[in-house]
């Protein structure tokens, strides 16, 4: 029984255990988390899931790989058997089976790495210097008189952007800088391009592209020349190379970057109907604001008319007229009453003045006496002194006469 | 508006034309502008704004193309 006990049960441990630490170690190794592997795609089969499983072998050894259909969706090329590549992903193991696997994120083309190692040091370099800087890009015209072209003059892509610009903005003119876009002789080709329209036509507006193609046929566009040409650019570029998911140098150091040939195009220029709009718009609002206008000025006309009228010298010689009419009036009045006043007055005095009469008296049957010697008014027989003689004047003639007899001091 | 006024705008091409539209309203809205002023304005924005379209209409897109120099050339 020795033997047996040899055996500990203590040591004795599942295949899940196992698998289950294989699994922790894997994942705690962070050089397995992360990796680029090379190699060639073998026994590949795409599941109906979607899943990819492949194996990728060198000369002298192979390892299973799994590629998510989340992560195979993000593809942009067909693995296939035989294919060199690159692949980036983690190690793990599948426990159901104990299968220690790559799990694939994803894969590119061999060689590919190598070009963009390339890209990324040109990049940051260039970045460094200030080739990519924001406030280097000039802003594009709205409405270009001359747009140029660098593009291949046999591609597909300069017709796109004839057409665009045909449909959208035929006033402008268009000069084509005919070159190579792909192979060796591109980069010197397009530098050249571009240096014959900044030197020779001046456009309002420079489009620099080409259709789409592998990354090896767009790799001109990274050309540390071609980048640095588009950036000394006497004309604002835009640039619309391959297509949406391909970024190139040309596109960082461009003013704008469009996303395809005819992008560029879309953006260089203003659509016809809508500037068709806006000079029928402006059209308009000199309209409308002619007739506002006029109808201020009217309103304003006859508020000045009014204060014409009331400022006017008839206006005023009316209203002395008026008040003209009104002294005179009160002048009419005034007399009128007075006249009256001195009317009454008068028939009063004369009434008075009548009675006053001493006519009016005498002819009542009195007399007024006065002496004749010095015409005096006797009013007292003390005046007068017996045989004299004194003047009788009556209501019809006078007389004389002479003084019989005198008694002072009676009253009658 | 004059004549001589109506031919500069028709000899005027799209971008000067456009931009004078454009200027001409700034102007035409500007405060206390005499009327007969105004006027002349209103007139000469429509006929601006009649030659831009016209010129939209009529326009044929114009394409010239450089002569590719060859890169050996380039070299000499």
């Amino acid at each position: 029984m020795t033997q047996f006990s040899f055996y500990q049960p203590q040591n004795v441990i599942t295949v899940t255990q196992l698998n289950s630490y294989l699994r922790q170690l894997l994942e705690n190794d962070e050089a397995l988390q992360d990796l680029w592997v090379e190699g060639e795609i073998s026994n590949f089969s795409r599941a109906t899931s979607g899943h990819l499983y492949f194996t990728l072998k060198d000369s002298a050894a192979s390892i299973r790989c799994v590629m998510w259909r989340n992560a195979a969706a993000r593809l942009n090329f067909s693995p296939r058997e035989g294919l060199a590549v690159e692949v980036h992903g983690n190690m793990n193991v599948y426990e159901v089976s104990g299968q220690v696997q790559l799990y694939v994120d994803a894969i590119r083309p061999a060689g590919e790495g190598a070009l963009f190692q390339e890209f990324l040091r040109l990049k940051t370099e260039l970045e460094v210097q200030g080739l990519f800087d924001a406030d280097r890009k000039r802003p594009i015209p709205e409405r270009p008189r001359v747009i140029g072209i660098v593009t291949s003059a046999t591609g597909a892509a300069l017709q796109d952007m004839l057409n665009t610009i045909r449909r959208r903005f035929p006033i402008a003119e268009v000069v084509i800088s005919p070159t190579i876009v792909q192979g060796i002789d591109a980069p010197p080709s397009i530098v050249s391009a571009l240096q014959r329209l900044n030197d020779e036509v001046h456009p309002d507006v420079i489009l620099i592209g080409r259709g789409g193609g592998s990354i090896e046929d767009l790799w001109a566009f990274n050309d540390e020349s071609v980048v640095r040409a588009v950036a000394a650019s006497t004309s604002p570029i835009i640039s619309g190379v391959g297509h949406e998911t391909d970024f190139t140098l040309t596109d960082f150091a461009a003013d704008l970057r469009a996303v395809t040939p005819t992008a560029a195009a879309e953006l260089a220029t203003p659509d016809r109907m809508k500037l068709l709009g806006s000079i029928s718009e402006t059209a308009n609002l000199h309209t409308a604001h002619l007739r506002e206008m006029i109808s201020s000025r009217r309103l304003g006309l006859g508020q000045a008319s009014n204060d014409l009228v009331l400022r006017s010298p008839a206006h005023r010689i009316n209203i002395l007229r008026q008040k003209l009419d009104e002294i005179s009036q009160h002048l009419d009045r005034t007399i009128h009453h007075q006249l009256e006043r001195k009317t009454l007055q008068f028939e009063n005095l004369k009434k008075s003045l009548q009675d006053l009469n001493p006519q009016a008296i005498l002819n009542r049957g009195y007399a007024i006496v006065t002496r004749l010697k010095d015409g005096e008014v006797v009013k007292n027989a003390a005046q007068v002194e017996t045989d004299e003689e004194v003047h009788i004047q009556v209501s019809l003639g006078h007389m004389n006469a002479r003084i019989t007899q005198t008694n002072p001091g009676e009253v009658l | 508006m004059s004549e001589t006024d109506q031919k500069d705008i028709q000899d005027m091409d799209f971008e000067t034309a456009f931009t004078a539209l454009q200027d001409n309203l700034v102007r035409l809205e500007s405060e206390n502008l005499p009327l007969q002023e105004a006027l002349s304005l209103y007139e000469r924005g429509q006929t601006l704004a009649r030659h831009c379209a016209d010129l939209l209409d009529r326009a044929e897109l114009k394409v010239r193309q450089l002569s590719m120099e060859s890169l050996e050339a380039e070299e000499e």
